[in-house]
């Protein structure tokens, strides 16, 4: 691509910045021809399917296969560059440096735009060639198309890397130095965040594929819905996780505790995951009931939509945010047509075929089928209001001339009640029985649930201080949640007494049960730690101890430490409870020289009910250094609570009617032996 | 305030700019800002979450380091202590910097429809969900119908296999 420097910059400096050099050109080139394998995966495969010509269908999945073999050639080779900070490409010098440690040169691989772009189309490449290798059972048609348009969305990537965001581009003279990773981003829960997110984000791409796949086919039966199913419970997994660690490094590094700010990008990444919660339980009605179908492909289209829109919102600065990439109008301008030719391509190809979705199954109007009917309008609306709230500023200004803000107090109360709501009937629905549900069983069943979360909420309000009703509201959800999967696991008992039946209930139950109780779990560390936490901010002095609630707190000291590639203040506090002494916390305030930038590292004594979070500020003139000193209740719950959903949803996904779906594809390829005819 | 150095640090041609920016760090809500008066302080806290940092990145004043934040805490608190009410002292910071500073929007002009666009959508999606629901629980169900002509061959070869 464009190039003005010479292939080897480096080449007069001896044998190995040759190696380096040529490690370099061979990712570039990968890249390069992984972009051509996808043109061919897009259009060769596609023309046989329409034309049932088997050798063109067949050529899918060996490039599939090809193509994420060769991207990850390419992505091996810039970690390589940054590993052995091979300074004369431009991203490693912007991105790293010579003296940080190695995990950080890794995640520096993914902590700017052209890299995190290569790992975008890593993983897109990798979910086309998962559905290549674990899509034997598919009807060869079918699979053609699947692999088809997800070679187009890489298509479009690759060329959008290429044209505007290549990494392999080099600097003409080297300097010796990199300018260091961002120090707010060297961290272990930081690294990891990103290639979690993508993998969800992106994996939805499959989902995409295969709602278009069998638009253009013109058949959605209950099939599809148990293909689509595992591919969204994966990314709905991954996102899940994702997600937390995101939300978990914002509580202890960025020093208040914030664990959710309502920032576009952080809106980008949950609006995918709504949408996603939705499509995985409509799929199950397509599967069992062959009913929510046109819907159920429209989700599938737009949770793939909504992820693009995340990747237009991070990467073209419309929205001023607080963790925007490289803000560049040319790469947003592509990245919108991107958006529009795959959103509004398929929603056109959805309006044109909605027609062959006729729903089958028949049902009532009180039954397990309305429930999630239910599920998926919150959860719909739910998306739409972020959505609204996150672009409304862009709105107002661009017709109404206005300048306005909308922040976390608008979600908190326009976004809220609708969870407060799922929550409510979520026990519910999730009990009543498929076609013809019988409401009046159910009720019973789940009456000793409903009182004791009564009686927890009742508790909670008579004890806080204060009349929020937030603190209550989520302690009712929360044990409501909880106490109603459990009825619901049960419940599966009948009147037998043998509890090694609930062992050999189908994983899909389990799962469904644990997902669900850790939404429960969620909800009340949420709003545990929205109602009632306590904060303390002073200067405190050397050995005077004070008192944060019914915690004593003393600073015993502070010591300058030297870090592999910072400078910090390390203060040393004492936490007792009751005069026993529970905890010695180190809370530091880093400088890192390189970066020319200060972080504040928390030091957070982590308990099952709280967290005593510490935070050391500047050293005042008159002696004594600032001190922040939080009690942050049921703060550990919420995430908590996002492992326990990603755990119920890795559960349901080993349960074993895919892996019998799985297990079909090889008497399936049997049969291939006589073509279809 | 840091997370716009976070965002800033992306962006290399605005590295500069940071540097000067952390030269005149102030962290978020120091000791000596805060009133006296435990129940002004905190009616201060209060509003303080509401209002924007304007320099900053989604960011309320309260949480931010910048030093204009700052500027804007001792602003609040000096009208609190003059005796404004919590709206009067809002009222006042929207007067000098506009609505922007708000980060909850007023449901003012074409705002509504920003706090209205939720509960539509949710009544309407109620009202077709309700006629879908009406139209499966009265529909007959489907027969052997559905199937298309290859999946009639299939059929056909599976049951002859068995027999």
């Amino acid at each position: 691509m464009n190039r003005a420097v010479p292939r080897f910059p480096l080449a007069g400096r001896g044998r190995f910045n040759i190696h380096k050099g040529m490690v370099t050109e061979l990712g570039h080139f990968a890249l390069i021809l992984a972009f051509l394998v996808a043109c061919v995966q897009a259009v060769v495969p596609m023309v046989g399917a329409q034309k049932r010509w088997p050798g063109w269908m067949a050529v899918a999945e060996p490039a599939a296969t090809a193509q994420f073999l060769l991207t990850a050639l390419s992505f091996a080779a810039l970690t390589h560059a940054f590993i052995t900070s091979d300074f004369s490409l431009r991203v490693v010098v912007q991105n790293s440096h010579s003296a940080k440690p190695m995990l950080y040169k890794i995640s520096g691989v993914w902590g700017n735009h052209e890299g995190s772009m290569l790992l975008w189309v890593l993983i897109l490449s990798l979910f086309g060639a998962l559905a290549a290798w674990f899509g034997g059972n598919l009807p060869p048609t079918l699979r053609a198309r699947v692999l088809g348009v997800q070679a187009m969305v890489g298509v479009a990537f690759f060329a959008f890397i290429l044209f505007t965001s290549n990494p392999f581009l080099r600097m003409a003279v080297p300097p010796f130095d990199g300018q260091d990773l961002n120090p707010l981003l060297q961290d272990p829960g930081l690294a990891f965040h990103p290639p979690f997110l993508y993998l969800g984000y992106v994996g939805l791409s499959i989902c995409f594929s295969f709602a278009v796949a069998a638009l253009i086919e013109g058949r959605v039966d209950a099939a599809w819905g148990r293909w689509v199913r595992p591919w969204t419970l994966l990314s709905w997994v991954f996102l899940t996780i994702g997600i937390a660690l995101g939300s978990w490094w914002a509580y202890y590094e960025l020093g208040w505790g914030g664990f959710w700010f309502w920032d576009p990008v952080e809106n980008a990444s949950f609006m995918p995951w709504l949408l996603a919660a939705a499509l995985l339980h409509s799929a199950i009605v397509v599967e069992k009931r062959e009913a929510l179908k046109s819907w159920t492909v429209l989700l599938a289209i737009l949770a793939f939509g909504f992820s693009l829109i995340g990747t237009f919102i991070v990467r073209s600065g419309v929205l001023t945010s607080v963790h925007a990439f490289a803000t560049d109008p040319e790469r947003g301008v592509f990245i919108l047509g991107i958006l529009v030719f795959f959103t509004g391509g398929a929603l056109t190809l959805f309006a044109a075929r909605a027609n062959v979705m006729q729903a089958k199954g028949v049902f009532g109007i009180v039954s397990r089928e309305s429930a999630l009917v239910v599920n998926n309008i919150l959860l719909a609306v739910a998306c739409f209001v972020v959505f609204t709230g996150t672009l409304w500023p862009l709105v107002a200004e661009m017709l109404f001339d206005r300048k306005l803000s909308v922040g976390a107090p608008f979600f908190n109360m326009a976004f809220t009640p609708f969870m407060v709501v799922l929550g409510a009937i979520l026990p519910i629905g999730a009990m009543l029985s498929w076609k013809r549900g019988k409401p009046g069983r159910v009720m019973r069943q789940l009456a000793p649930a409903f009182v004791l979360a009564l009686a927890v909420a009742g508790l909670f309000w008579a004890m806080q201080t204060g009349r929020s009703l937030l603190g209550p509201i989520g302690m009712f959800l929360g044990t409501w949640l909880i106490a109603g999967s459990l009825t619901d696991i049960l419940s599966r008992l009948g009147k037998s007494r043998d509890f090694g039946r609930l062992l050999r209930l189908p994983r899909a139950d389990w799962g469904k049960a644990v997902a669900h109780a850790g939404l429960g779990v969620c909800m009340a560390g949420i709003a545990g730690l929205m109602a009632w936490e306590q904060e303390d901010i002073r200067v405190a002095q050397l050995n005077e101890p004070f008192t944060v609630d019914r915690f004593e707190i003393e600073l015993l000291g502070v010591e300058r430490v030297q870090g592999p590639n910072y400078i910090s203040d390390m203060g040393e506090v004492a936490v007792r409870e009751e005069g026993r002494e529970i905890a010695h916390l180190y809370p530091e305030k880093r400088t890192y020289p390189v970066a020319q930038m200060p972080t504040t590292e928390a030091a957070i004594d982590y308990r099952f009910l709280r967290d005593v979070y510490v935070v050391i500020g500047d050293a005042q003139q008159g002696g004594g250094w600032t001190m922040r000193v939080y009690i942050k209740p049921l703060a550990n719950w919420i995430w908590a609570g996002a492992i326990l959903m990603a755990l119920g949803g890795a559960l349901s996904l080993s349960d074993r009617r895919f892996r019998v779906a799985a297990g079909a594809r090889k008497s399936a390829k049997l049969r291939q032996g006589v073509p279809a005819e | 305030m840091r997370r716009l150095i976070v965002w800033l640090g992306r962006s290399p041609a605005l590295l500069t700019l940071a540097f000067l920016l952390v030269a005149n760090l102030a962290a978020a809500v120091q000791p000596d800002e805060m009133l006296d008066d435990p129940a002004l302080e905190a009616r201060a806290r209060e509003i303080s979450k509401g209002l924007r940092c304007l320099v900053c990145q989604n960011e309320n004043i309260d949480d931010s380091n910048a030093s204009l934040a700052r500027d804007l805490r001792l602003l609040v608190r000096e009208r609190l202590v003059e005796g404004d009410s919590n709206e009067e002292v809002v009222e006042y910071l929207v007067d000098r910097y506009g609505e922007f500073v708000l980060l909850k929007p007023t449901s003012g002009g074409w705002n509504w429809l920003l706090w209205a666009a939720g509960p539509i959508l949710f009544v309407l999606a109620l009202i077709t969900a309700g006629f879908y629901l009406r139209g499966r629980a009265t529909a007959t169900p489907a027969s052997e119908a559905g199937l298309s002509d290859e999946e009639r061959a299939r059929l056909r070869q599976i049951l002859d296999e068995q027999g």
